[in-house]
């Protein structure tokens, strides 16, 4: 029986697997919000529900994580001899840097390892990433509400100007979205990219500077400061220790991170969600 | 063809042909080899060529059963058709997306069966509201109150089964598929789906049915096709093609 495309197309049938166009894809992601986010909670529930202490451990994770950075680096190491507000320093840099690795982590693995549920129900598979990070950013909020608690206990005043962490942490979330587009397609084509994902991780933490400041350590460098700046977690890090600890010279904030930040998040949304769309008929695969 | 061309086609199947490249190890494992370090094994691209030009056309209120030996390429053809396998070959056309339904793992097996009946309905497109208002439906037809709250790792492989094929089922699909899932019900369950096929079929949908149990297929299809070694090997009425087929192995 010859097939006649024109014909099939008349009496309303269309190909299989082709992909929808990206603006009426990314409409399509966007009804399933409901989704993204009840996936999002529901995961954070199920992460915790084995453990006895269940969701408390969302705020206990980065305090153990502060109190180790705190422990080998403030007292081990002396690296905060010449930085203001070292505890404050290392607090902002540890929760805002947990939200990354663990949206790159867990995002780079958002299909392969939702293979049932790929298979079973169709769906824009963009959703799984969308979770992934929206998942870690609802575990970031209650981390930022102790930061804040914390500042203040340590006699920071609260200032207007600290609402500035509201459009950052949009920002931040946008970034690791698109970077979670890139990394969550990868890994379909490759699997061994899940391997290396905590070296990308690793080197990043290390070029943040979580642990120690940029600005005193290379003081004598302005032009490694001049690069480093253009790396944006740091970028995205230095500004939340701007918001938060502007009584100190140190910390004076440079509206060039602004753009800097800025740019990174748009740009990557833009080409990771295109990356990730031009793949969408491919997620499905068994092997 | 057993079906008259002037009903409506849903599906057509042209020339489809379906390649997996598998990365495989290059040798056998033997008595001899298996000593041997992991690192020392070759790995090789294989490919495996699952379906091998199939094709053919269902119409509306067609209920197809799907039958062959175990490897012969029907959950590939399926999978296909749903659009999850890409065709390394040859075309398929649908007037839908058409939604498969599998045994398999749970939806989201570490969260409770009523996390995962809110999870898939949103997933399929229904607003929390909607979904509130099917919800004591999809629980009462897969048949598992008392354990809805449980997570559903502890659920049974039957269990597993008939809770996506209840919330598969809510979204009234023109195009269902549904792979060897009613095998794993009990007797009960297994009379509720089959009825549930129908009614789907009855409202214009189109079903195919992928089973081992010919009394199932006898039961809800119209129409067999017969794979075997990812060539189609027969289409026609139920009953012939199953003597066929059984009179072959």
């Amino acid at each position: 029986m010859p097939v006649d495309a024109s014909q099939l197309e008349a009496q309303g049938l269309s190909r299989v697997g082709g992909r929808p166009p990206y603006f009426s894809y990314m409409r399509d992601v966007f009804q399933r919000r409901d989704f993204i986010v009840s996936l999002a909670r529901y995961r954070i529930e199920a992460e915790n529900q084995r453990n006895r202490l269940g969701v408390g451990w969302v705020l206990l994770k980065p305090i153990l994580n502060a109190l180790v950075f705190g422990l080998v680096f403030g007292i081990l190491m002396k690296s905060h001899a010449d930085t203001p507000f070292f505890i404050e320093f290392l607090l902002i840099g540890v929760f805002l840097f947990e939200f990354f690795s663990g949206s790159l982590g867990a995002g780079s693995k958002s299909i392969t390892s939702n293979s049932a549920l790929v298979q079973s129900l169709s769906f824009p598979r963009m959703s799984l990433p969308i979770s992934v990070v929206t998942q870690k950013f609802f575990q970031l909020v209650p981390t930022m509400v102790l930061l804040i608690i914390a500042l203040v206990v340590m006699g920071h005043r609260p200032q207007l100007e600290w609402l500035l962490l509201i459009p950052l942490l949009a920002l931040f979330y946008i970034f690791c979205l698109g970077m979670v587009f890139i990394v969550a397609r990868l890994t379909v084509h490759v699997r061994d990219l899940a391997n290396l994902i905590p070296f990308l991780t690793r080197f990043v933490f290390y070029t943040t500077g979580i642990f120690f400041s940029f600005d005193v350590r290379f003081a004598d460098h302005p032009e490694l400061l001049e690069i480093v700046q253009y790396q944006p977690v740091y970028a995205i890090l230095t500004l939340g220790r701007s918001i938060l600890l502007n009584s100190d010279p140190l910390y004076t904030m440079d509206p060039t991170l602004w753009w800097i930040t800025g740019a990174w998040s748009i740009g990557l949304l833009v080409i990771g969600s295109v990356f990730f769309w031009r793949a969408e008929e491919r997620y499905g695969r068994v092997f | 063809m057993v079906a008259s061309s002037d009903r409506r086609p849903v599906v057509v199947v042209d020339n489809v042909h379906v390649e997996y490249k598998v990365l495989a190890t290059g040798k056998k494992a033997t008595a001899a080899n298996t000593k041997q370090s992991i690192f020392s094994r070759r790995r090789t691209m294989q490919t495996v060529h699952a379906l091998k030009g199939v094709s053919f056309t269902a119409y509306e209120n067609d209920s197809i059963g799907i039958i062959g030996s175990n490897g012969s390429g029907k959950s590939t053809l399926m999978r296909a058709i749903t659009g999850l396998t890409p065709v390394s070959k040859g075309n398929i056309w649908a007037s839908s997306r058409p939604s498969m339904l599998g045994v398999g793992a749970a939806l989201i097996k570490d969260l409770s069966g009523s996390r995962n009946v809110i999870l898939g309905g949103l997933a399929l497109g229904f607003t929390k509201a909607e979904i509130e208002g099917l919800y004591d439906d999809i629980v009462d037809f897969a048949g598992i109150r008392k354990f809805i709250d449980m997570p559903m790792r502890t659920y049974s492989s039957g269990m597993t089964a008939r809770l996506k094929f209840a919330i598969a089922t809510i979204r009234d699909h023109e195009i269902l598929i549904v792979d060897e899932a009613l095998a794993v019900g009990d007797r009960a369950f297994r009379t509720r789906s089959e009825n549930r096929i129908r009614e789907i079929r009855d409202n214009a949908g189109t079903v195919f049915l992928v089973s081992h149990s010919m009394s199932s297929i006898r039961d809800t299809c119209n129409r067999v096709i017969w794979i075997e070694k990812g060539e189609m090997k027969m289409d026609g009425d139920p009953e012939e093609v199953i003597a066929a087929y059984e009179a072959s192995s």
